[in-house]
């Protein structure tokens, strides 16, 4: 139970880091991500059942969330279409396109399948309960793809990134083609979803064309979580809090299904729950800013 | 050096609200020139700007950089001979970065790599770069910018334009947005900068006496053309008064904006 809500947090995390550089690194609102998460699952899913290697299966899911990210990227540019509209279009594109990967099925189901999950446990069996198995093998993971990440911001070109979202001028002051900068954020962020997704779809033991739905308020809810714990501008704080927020969300989440029961809470009524979340977010967020300028007044 | 062939720059062209804002504009550049520039608002002066920077293409004519043709070049790539300061001090520089990411993302121009440039020896060459504005920035290297006062901003914009060495500097009414103390610094840095390294700027003023006090050549625009265009010792011994009895003199109609008439000492 309670190490399934860090599994789920630590799997969702990936995802919601991608959600993170969009929106709060490029200040790029993508929405692909409704479509780029079960894309990752459905190649990942897909490509188990063809008897692919695992891991080749999981970069494939990782080329394919990129590659759906600069498609965004280059509507956006291309076109001059505003980018929440560009993301709407890829991912309500992407519902077709990932039914067609899955083979003309809305869901795949991975039962009896060799996963990278399947063989971590089997390898640690008889020594540590598959539960924490699965639990450690994703906090390396999260975390490897964490440290990556900081790694990638303290590059120039992670910083010429960084610099992007605040001051677009000034970045084109530099000689950086902007919309090269562009596709190359916004695919690094959807790789990263994808990668959730393929996880997702391990561990769930499915991949389904529904998986995406309302992921992108997910991730953004769990990066405001995030941002009420602590103020920094060190990349490798920001990376890990948005980590923690993931695993944060998932634990109201489990509440609001473990004690809504009781006021008649379904497991329908989650999406409801994660937008208020937000709204809760910014309005604390927008209370806070008015106490601050009130302590500047007296 | 820079070679602007018979400008000509019409916004909203075909409709009601067409627009000419540069009319017929040739100049050239020499190197190590530093040209300021008056006119009245509505003149055209940034839009000048904005056509040589690249940020949009002229209705018609040329612009050749050391003879190259350039006038479909886009923005960014222009960005490698130019380097552009803007009125508003917080768009030379990213807020939500520190310092030294600043100077990190400033240090070289064009496509940024997969490399972590910023060590302990650039900290080190940005600390020592730092010490020539004399503001003590130097101490605040791991600061978010936001932290700082527009006048300390738009002199690291300064400090890390000069030192990209660009063949050109646009500086747009750079003091403009500034407090005077700040703004009378903020100049005196840039002349002792484009004088030490031999650069080659243009500087767009609202202010006569700095347009005649700074620089080896002045132009002035009006409705979209140079109407003057004073250097060398003509341009020394000018003073306003004698700069306003020009324009007379070219136009035959009073120089009546109150703005560029108040704003000289």
């Amino acid at each position: 139970m309670i190490e399934g809500i860090f599994v789920e947090g630590l799997i969702y995390g990936i995802m919601v880091l991608g959600v993170f550089i969009t929106f709060r690194i490029l200040d790029f609102p993508d929405l692909t991500v409704d479509g780029s998460f079960p894309l990752g699952a459905a190649i990942m899913a897909s490509m188990i059942i063809g008897g692919y290697n695992v891991f080749i299966a999981l970069f494939a899911a990782f080329l394919g969330g990129v590659a759906a990210g600069v498609v965004t990227a280059v509507i956006h540019n291309r076109l001059k279409v505003p980018n929440l509209l560009a993301g709407i279009l890829t991912m309500t594109m992407l519902w077709s396109v990932n039914i067609r990967i899955m083979g003309n099925r809305a869901n795949l189901p991975l039962l009896k399948q060799h996963t990278i999950l399947t063989d971590i446990t089997s390898w640690t069996e008889g020594i540590i309960p598959s539960d924490y198995t699965i639990l450690i093998f994703f906090f390396f993971v999260a975390m490897a793809i964490k440290f990556a990440l900081d790694l990638f911001f303290r590059t120039d070109m992670g910083l010429t990134l960084g610099a992007l979202g605040n001051n677009e001028q000034m970045v084109i002051s530099q000689g950086v083609n902007i919309n090269l900068m562009k596709a190359i954020g916004v695919g690094l962020s959807n790789g990263l979803v994808a990668v959730s997704g393929a996880f997702t779809a391990q561990y769930q033991g499915f991949a389904d064309v529904g998986l995406g739905t309302g992921i992108v308020v997910m991730g953004l809810a769990s990066v405001m979580i995030g941002e009420f714990i602590f103020t920094s501008n060190r990349i490798a704080v920001l990376t890990f809090r948005v980590i923690i927020g993931s695993i944060i969300y998932k634990g109201i989440m489990y509440l609001g299904r473990y004690y809504g029961y009781h006021i008649g809470l379904t497991p329908n009524d989650l999406k409801l729950v994660a937008g208020l979340l937000i709204i809760i977010c910014l309005m604390i967020a927008q209370g806070k800013k008015r106490n601050l300028f009130k302590k500047v007044a007296a | 050096m820079i070679r602007l062939e018979n400008i000509t720059k019409v916004f909203n062209q075909g409709t009601v609200n067409e627009n000419t804002a540069l009319r017929g504009i040739s100049l050239r550049v020499k190197e190590g020139d530093f040209i300021t520039i008056v006119g009245s608002n509505g003149a055209g002066k940034t839009t000048l700007f904005n056509t040589i920077a690249g940020s949009f293409q002229p209705t018609t004519g040329d612009i050749f950089f050391n003879e190259d043709n350039v006038t479909k070049m886009p923005e960014f790539r222009r960005a490698k001979y130019i380097g552009r300061i803007f009125q508003d001090p917080l768009l030379g520089t990213a807020s939500n970065m520190s310092l030294e990411d600043n100077m990190m993302i400033c240090y070289k121009k064009g496509f940024k790599g997969l490399k972590i440039s910023l060590n302990s020896r650039m900290r080190e060459k940005f600390r020592d770069e730092l010490k020539i504005l004399e503001m003590g920035l130097e101490t605040r290297m791991e600061h978010n910018l936001q932290l700082f006062s527009g006048g300390q901003r738009q002199a690291l914009t300064l400090l890390m334009t000069v030192l990209s060495h660009p063949d050109l500097i646009l500086l747009d009414e750079h003091t403009a947005a500034l407090d005077p103390k700040n703004a009378a610094l903020i100049l005196e840095l840039t002349d002792r900068f484009i004088l030490e390294k031999k650069l080659t700027a243009m500087m767009i003023t609202h202010n006569m006496s700095h347009a005649i006090k700074y620089g080896n050549r002045i132009l002035m625009m009006h409705k979209g053309e140079i109407i003057l265009d004073i250097s060398g010792e003509e341009k020394k011994n000018l003073t306003v008064e004698g700069l306003v009895k020009k324009f007379y003199d070219v136009k035959h109609e009073e120089l009546t904006n109150d703005e560029l008439l108040m704003s000289h000492e």
